[in-house]
């Protein structure tokens, strides 16, 4: 199985603020409802999006911008602190990613949340309260831009601005050598796996 | 050199370090549900990968159920087909499946511990967030996504980073008419729902070395909500007796080694820990959440914080939640009006938590403005009940008694909230939306709370209710 090296992410950012956003917000419960992951990509943030009416609310995944993003299928979402923090469900990063997005810049991610998504091929970067704050202002006062994510230089550049960014080494590693699906590797071990199966007295039958 | 049982586990459980830089871990023991392994079986197929161990995993059925529909085909054709591709799935590949016909059916968090499955020592995954809660025996236990699950069927091994340890005490005894639940939404309160990345809690201090297996897993099965994808009480005697003659325990010699064995994996009293946080047992008070995180939390004689006190970046989110709850700051909680008291989930769903409720609930009435439903989190524990009575004493008082399910804690099934509803909810989260109506509010508090909230029809001190 052969990965693509993801060692840049360029493409249109979008901004969606506030900390502490969960996996309920970005794919409601009732969308678990399903066998697969397809068709998650139009559901995320729907209870933000669609008001109870039915009807459209404010918010930037409605904007024009999102929709170019949902069109080329590809974008940077900007976030703030503990995205992503709550249920486990892979269905939360799936549907950003269906809807899009190919990377994430923030201020911190929830662990499992982060896994998911470097899984997925989908990096989740952050950046340092100050230029998050900067880049989160510059993008949105300039819908539609474009933000490079670096992971050889472990940078994040916008609008002539360059910052510096962070991301553990084990998933930076994972993805810059197209090794962010991690079966390939753990398959490998399988002799190492069966010699641990049997020093553990509650495994070995 | 001293350790950490998180070390000790983690150390056992190494298979082998990748190229990634992180460590391939055994995984001892995997838990599946409905929600989160098709797409995992639907993975294993498409890459023509087998299931590894099918003796290690192990399959219940528990956010789709409907708890007050026994008859399949059940009203929601999407709950059917969930099932049913569970039923194919461990079939085709040879995994224990405790569906609803067995008895043994319920929260998946409730029925490792019930069947002996859950031990001290070993490392348990689940395609849940909620997995923590197996800690309480002193397993290192998480939760993981879909694509995470197809590793552990194809491999039993995950590729993970280790944790730090942070050991969070509690010490002495909790007034009368204060939980685990208390203590658990009171650390995360002064941590904050965040504190916990990269860390897995190990819970120690007299309170815990008292508390019971049940009330242990409470606490656990937080973790998450803290940010900790993982927490951990030390195995002890109480462990052992718990676990004892359960269908899945070790049995004759092989007990008596497994207990040595068990405890040998108990942190070392002069190990080291990355932080230590400690609390006076006495300091906790009846815990409510007043916003839309874990964290936003107060003592039910408290009032909910003035903007201005709060720092700039939880200010935001206080905004939002106050317009989200519809309530408004340095105001008190307690007297809001309550629509829909819910008590289950597997925060609160066990036999210990119906027991304690029942004990206080005779010769009281639901107000009529009120829909209560105690939902036991399992079907072994929905039998004992039924066999202590305690059913009927929540029936007599205007409780609707249900089957064994998830239920109103994540609304993937028919019971939801109705438009704004305010729930006073046993549960985990109180996250927008969390309920199943996305004007729905929720305030988490202990079950007792819950069934005082029921009675009174407005969040109450269940202290005064119930004389405690």
């Amino acid at each position: 199985m052969s990965l693509a090296k993801i060692t840049q992410v360029k493409a249109p950012a979008l901004a969606v603020p506030g900390d502490d956003i969960d996996t309920d917000r970005i794919i409601p419960a009732r969308f678990l409802r399903c066998v697969t992951f397809e068709g998650l990509g139009e559901h995320a943030f729907r209870d933000e999006r669609t008001g109870p009416d039915g009807k459209d609310r404010p918010h930037p995944l409605n904007s024009e911008q999102a929709a170019r993003i949902a069109k080329d299928k590809k974008g940077v979402m900007v976030v703030g602190f503990n995205f992503g923090c709550g249920s486990s469900r892979e269905h939360a990063p799936q549907s950003l990613w269906r809807f899009g997005f190919t990377a994430l810049v923030g201020g911190s991610f929830a662990e499992i949340f982060f896994g998911n998504s470097t899984a997925l091929g989908v990096p989740c970067v952050t950046l340092s309260k100050d230029d998050l704050a900067e880049l989160n202002d510059f993008v949105q006062k300039n819908p539609g831009t474009e933000v490079a994510i670096d992971l050889e230089k472990m940078t994040v550049s916008a609008g002539g601005k360059t910052w510096k960014a962070s991301i553990p080494a084990s998933a930076r590693e994972s993805l810059i050598s197209g090794k962010w699906d991690p079966i390939a590797d753990l398959l490998e071990g399988s002799l190492a796996i069966e010699k641990t199966a049997q020093s553990l007295a509650y495994v070995a039958k | 050199m001293a350790k950490t049982l998180f070390q000790k586990v983690w150390e056992a459980h190494t298979v082998r370090q990748l190229p990634n830089g992180q460590t391939q871990l055994f995984i001892g023991t995997h838990l599946i549900h409905e929600v989160t392994s098709p797409q995992a079986f639907g993975m294993l197929r498409d890459l023509g990968l087998k299931v590894k161990f099918p003796h290690r995993t192990f399959a219940t059925v528990d956010h789709i159920v409907p708890t007050n529909e026994l008859k399949e085909p059940y009203s929601d054709p999407i709950a059917q087909e969930m099932i049913e591709a569970l039923r194919k799935n461990t079939k085709d590949y040879g995994i224990r499946f405790f569906d609803t016909s067995t008895g043994m059916q319920g929260i998946v968090h409730m029925v490792g511990p019930e069947q002996g499955i859950t031990q001290p020592g070993t490392t348990i995954a689940c395609g849940d967030s909620h997995t923590a809660t197996h800690g309480a025996f002193g397993a290192i236990a998480f939760g993981i996504g879909t694509t995470q699950v197809r590793d552990v069927l194809a491999t039993q091994t995950l590729s993970l980073s280790p944790l730090k340890v942070r050991r969070i005490e509690v010490n002495g005894k909790l007034r009368p008419g204060v939980y685990a639940k208390d203590v658990i939404l009171h650390i995360i309160r002064d941590l904050g729902v965040n504190g916990g990345i990269g860390f897995a809690y190990e819970y120690a201090g007299s309170t815990f070395d008292n508390f019971s297996l049940e009330e242990r897993m409470t606490v656990c099965n937080m973790s998450i909500e803290g940010g900790a994808r993982c927490g951990y009480v030390n195995p002890d005697e109480k462990t052992f007796e718990y676990i004892k003659g359960r269908p899945y325990a070790p049995k004759g010699a092989d007990w008596d080694a497994a207990v040595v064995r068990w405890k040998s994996f108990a942190s070392d009293p002069d190990c080291k820990y990355d932080d230590i946080k400690v609390y006076r047992a006495e300091d906790i008070r009846p815990t409510v959440t007043w916003g839309i995180t874990p964290g936003q939390a107060i003592f039910i004689d408290e009032k909910m914080p003035a903007l201005e006190t709060l720092n700039a970046a939880d200010r935001a989110t206080a905004e939002d939640a106050y317009k989200h709850m519809k309530l408004s700051p340095s105001t008190p909680i307690k007297g809001t009006k309550v629509d829909v008291a819910f008590l289950g989930s597997c925060t609160n769903g066990r036999i210990s938590d119906l027991r304690e409720v029942a004990k206080y609930l005779k010769g009281h009435k639901v107000s009529p403005t009120v829909k209560a439903i105690v939902v036991p989190g399992s079907q072994l524990t929905a039998i004992q009940a039924v066999k202590e009575g305690l059913d009927k004493v929540f029936i007599d008082a205007g409780f609707e008694w249900r089957g064994a399910g998830c239920s109103m804690c994540l609304a993937m099934n028919p019971d939801k909230l109705v438009g704004d509803q305010l729930c006073a909810s046993s549960s985990n989260r109180n996250f927008k939306g969390r309920q199943g109506s996305q004007t729905g509010r929720t305030v988490l508090m202990s079950p007792l709370m819950v069934a005082a909230a029921a009675i009174t029809g407005k969040v109450s001190d269940a202290r005064e209710i119930f004389k405690v």
